[in-house]
Order: C-alpha cells, then structure tokens, then sequence
C-alpha cells in the first residue's frame, strides 16, 4: 500500500497560495468581461436585424461545439499573432496569462449569452412597450427597465455558470500558468509527491465549489419568485 | 498578416514515414469518438441508476447518490482525471496496481480517460434523470402503486418510461459535452484528436490549417450528434405532448 507524505505542503504553501491567487484573477476578470459581452451578444441575438442576430448565433452556436482546450490553444497563439499584425511589431508579447483571459471571456460570453436570453425573454413584453410609452429610447428601456430585471431573475444561473467557469480554470494547465492547479502539479513533480498534491488539490476545489453552490442554492430559494 | 497559408500540409509524410498527417488526424478522431462513447456507456447506465436512488424514499440509498454528485459535480475534470491517472493505481492493491503501472501507455490513458469520464458525466446523468422524474408529478407514482404495482413496477412501468423520454434533449447536451470533454484525455498523454492537432502544427508549423480543421471537425461531430438525437426524440415522442418535450 501506497505511504502518503504530506509534508512538502507546508514549505509551498507561498507558492500555492499565489497559484490561487491567479486563478481567482483570472476567474473575476473573465466572468466580468464574459458577462458584459454575452449580454451585449443576448442583444444582438434578440436584435430585429437579421444579420446581427445571425451572426451572434452562429458565435455562440461555433463556441459551444468546440472543447474549452481547442479554445485555448487557439488563442494561445492568435492572440500574440492579432497582436504582430496590429502593432507591425513581431516580438510584442503579452503572456499566456492574456491569451488564457481572451479564451476564457470569448468561450464563457457564449454560455452567459443564453443565460442572459432566457433572462430577457422571461421579462413581459409589456414592460418594453411600457418604456416606449414614456418616451424612453431602446438603449434607456434596456439599460433601466429589461436588464436589470433580466439580471436579477438570472442571477442564480449565472453564479451557477460561474463556478463551473471556476473548475474550467484549471484547464490552463496545458499552457503551463502556474492556477492553484499548476502549482500543485510543479510542486508534486519537484518533490515526487503527485499523488499528494493532487488528492489537495481535488479537497480545495472541492470546497471553494462546494460552498459556493450552497451560496447559490439559498440565494435561490431566497429570491424565488 | 504574413502567413503562408498550405493546405497541402494534410497530404505530406509525416517525419516517422508511413503516413500522412491526415492519418494522424483521423487517428486522433478515433480517439475522440471511442473514449467519449464508451464513457457514455457508463454515464448512461451509471447516471440512470444514481437518478433513480436520488429519488427513491431509501434515505441511505438517495444519501449515496446525493453525496456522489456532490463530490464528482464540485471537482474540476482536470483533477479528477489525474486522479485517475496517478492516485488511485496506488492505492488499489499492489498486485492490481503494478498490472495497471505495467499496461501498454495507451492502454492505460484511454482506460484512465473513459473511467474519469464516464464516472464524471455519471453525476451531471444523474441530475438530469431526477429531474425527468421529478417533473412527472407525485400523482404518476402514487397511480402506478393504487394500481398495485410494487415500487419496482412503478418505476419499470411507469414512471421511466416517461422520464426518459423527457430527459432527451438535456441528455443531448450531456452527450455533446462527453466529445468535448474527452480533450482533456490529452494532459495524461492519450493522442486524441486535440493533441494530435498540437503535434501537427509543432511538426509543420501550419497552425492555422490543422486548428480550423480540427475545429470543423468538432463542428461536424455536434451536428451528427445533433441530428442522431433529433431523430431518437421524434421516435420516442409522446402522442399529446407539445414537441414530445
């Protein structure tokens, strides 16, 4: 039977700790930029103009067909490449920190775009033409009346969606960013302790995700309508 | 943009000989479609029994079930994977574990892959199961056992028949999401279709061609799958039911 060793955890905790701390970083930043975008694709989805709408559909239809690696590695090497064309400078770099961030925003936007749909859709269209009546525009009846109704009843959705987007995270271990998850694994390979470092690893996530669907579950019986 | 486009890179040789890299990829799609397909064999049959213990008046037996979507749904895939792949031959007994450490590479990765894939879609199986029994209301159930049908029969007889002739279209998604999902069989070294990808543009550095062929061809896998379970759905529609849904 296997001997389990613990004890190279104590002395990398520092390192641990800034792998979670990147992990967070990336997690808020794309769960940010993912939800402004999805809406704004939501919009264009529900939008009257039938090559807008198209073409977020087929945005989000292509995102969500593809595996979350794929995405990944895509734009681990476009986006250096966006980039050299931009700036007409081969050697800018920004990190896979940045590319992973994009990946991330772009795919989630995707997810959080049906979310935000259904949100929209599930507010009665009387409170549009409600707006209309009062002479509001369309930016001012979505801004003040749709969407923040849209986001209130879709808030537990797209929580919920976000601490999946919290377990993807650890994805970026194929492009070698020290998350909570790479650090366990350069620690475990170092010191020969994989099994250790993996089994923590599962026991962390496990009870930052299983916390914050409890969170979801009861803000959800809270604001039931 | 100074790219050399080359789409004649698919027909070249590769490096080893014998072979073009179209083989690599077609390889690589095999990969793919049998670890997510035998993986769904254990999510399917796995999944259903949880979903039915979830429901069940057996506290212990629904516990169980609770507790094992608990741990698999809260665990990232990643992790789960290389616990598979290096914790649990450990801790099985000596003999099973240096059999599994001894096992050809890919062997061992794809029996890793299809066990954490399987046993990790089981639970999101599960979820949707409860859910298609949930939805037929109390009145179905307590019907069946008026009639007096055992609990069993109830179940056989009435209530999953139905059940899962709702559940199709979220299982659809489940379904789409096991091909996905078995991308991540390339971190324990297994050569499924993403990896084989990778290993092509680090050989020909024609990035953008095996990307978006590789991209075409998860396309084209959902809109198979897709139109696969379209047509189990219609099969199964249930006569009254708007949509069969």
């Amino acid at each position: 039977m296997y001997e389990f060793d613990w004890s190279s955890i104590p002395g990398a905790m520092p390192f641990l700790i800034d792998g979670m701390v990147l992990t967070l970083k990336l997690l808020l930043l794309a769960v940010a930029i993912g939800i402004v975008w999805g809406t704004l694709l939501a919009l264009a989805r529900l939008s009257r103009f039938k090559l807008l709408s198209a073409a977020a559909g087929a945005y989000v239809n292509l995102f969500r067909s593809v595996p979350l690696i794929l995405v990944i590695f895509w734009f681990y090497f476009l986006v250096p490449f966006i980039l050299a064309a931009i700036t007409g400078n081969a050697g800018v770099s920004v990190g896979a920190f940045y590319s992973a961030l994009v990946a991330f925003a772009l795919f989630e936007a995707a997810y959080y775009c049906e979310i935000m749909r259904a949100g929209i859709q599930s507010v009665p269209r009387g409170q549009l033409s409600a707006a209309y009546a009062v002479g509001m525009t369309y930016g001012q009846a979505m801004r003040l009346v749709i969407l923040p109704q849209a986001f209130r009843n879709m808030l537990p959705l797209l929580l919920t969606q976000s601490i999946i987007l919290f377990q993807d995270t650890s994805l970026v271990y194929v492009i070698s960013l020290s998350d909570f998850l790479g650090a366990a694994s350069k620690v475990g390979t170092r010191d020969g302790r994989l099994a250790e470092m993996y089994l923590l690893a599962a026991g962390v996530y496990f009870a930052m995700s299983f916390a914050a669907s409890s969170f979801v579950k009861r803000l959800q019986t809270r604001y039931a309508i | 943009m100074n790219y050399n486009w080359d789409w004649s890179v698919f027909f070249r040789e590769v490096p080893s000989g014998g072979a073009t890299y179209v083989d690599w990829l077609l390889a690589g799609l095999g990969w793919t479609i049998a670890v997510a397909l035998s993986a769904w064999i254990i999510a399917f049959s796995l999944g259903s029994i949880l979903g039915v213990m979830r429901t069940l008046p057996n506290r212990v037996l629904s516990g169980i079930a609770t507790a094992y979507v608990e741990i698999f749904r809260n665990i990232p895939l990643l992790v789960q994977l290389f616990i598979w792949f290096y914790v649990v031959p450990e801790l099985l007994p000596r003999e099973i574990g240096d059999a599994i450490k001894q096992m050809d590479p890919t062997s061992s990765q794809f029996l890793t892959a299809f066990l954490c894939l399987g046993t990790f879609t089981a639970a999101r199986v599960c979820e949707q199961v409860r859910a298609g029994i949930g939805s037929l209301g109390r009145g179905q159930k307590n019907a069946g056992l008026a009639m007096g049908l055992s609990l069993p029969q109830t179940y056989r007889y009435v209530l999953l028949p139905m059940a899962f002739r709702v559940v199709i279209p979220p299982l659809t998604s489940e379904f789409l999401n096991v091909f996905k999902n078995s991308a991540v069989a390339l971190t324990v070294g297994l050569f499924e279709l993403t990896a084989q990808t990778r290993q092509i543009t680090e050989y020909t550095a024609q990035t953008f061609e095996a990307f978006i062929v590789t991209t075409i061809l998860y396309l084209m896998i959902t809109m198979i799958v897709i139109i696969v379970m379209r047509w189990v759905e219609k099969r199964t529609l249930v006569p009254g039911y708007i949509g069969g849904a």
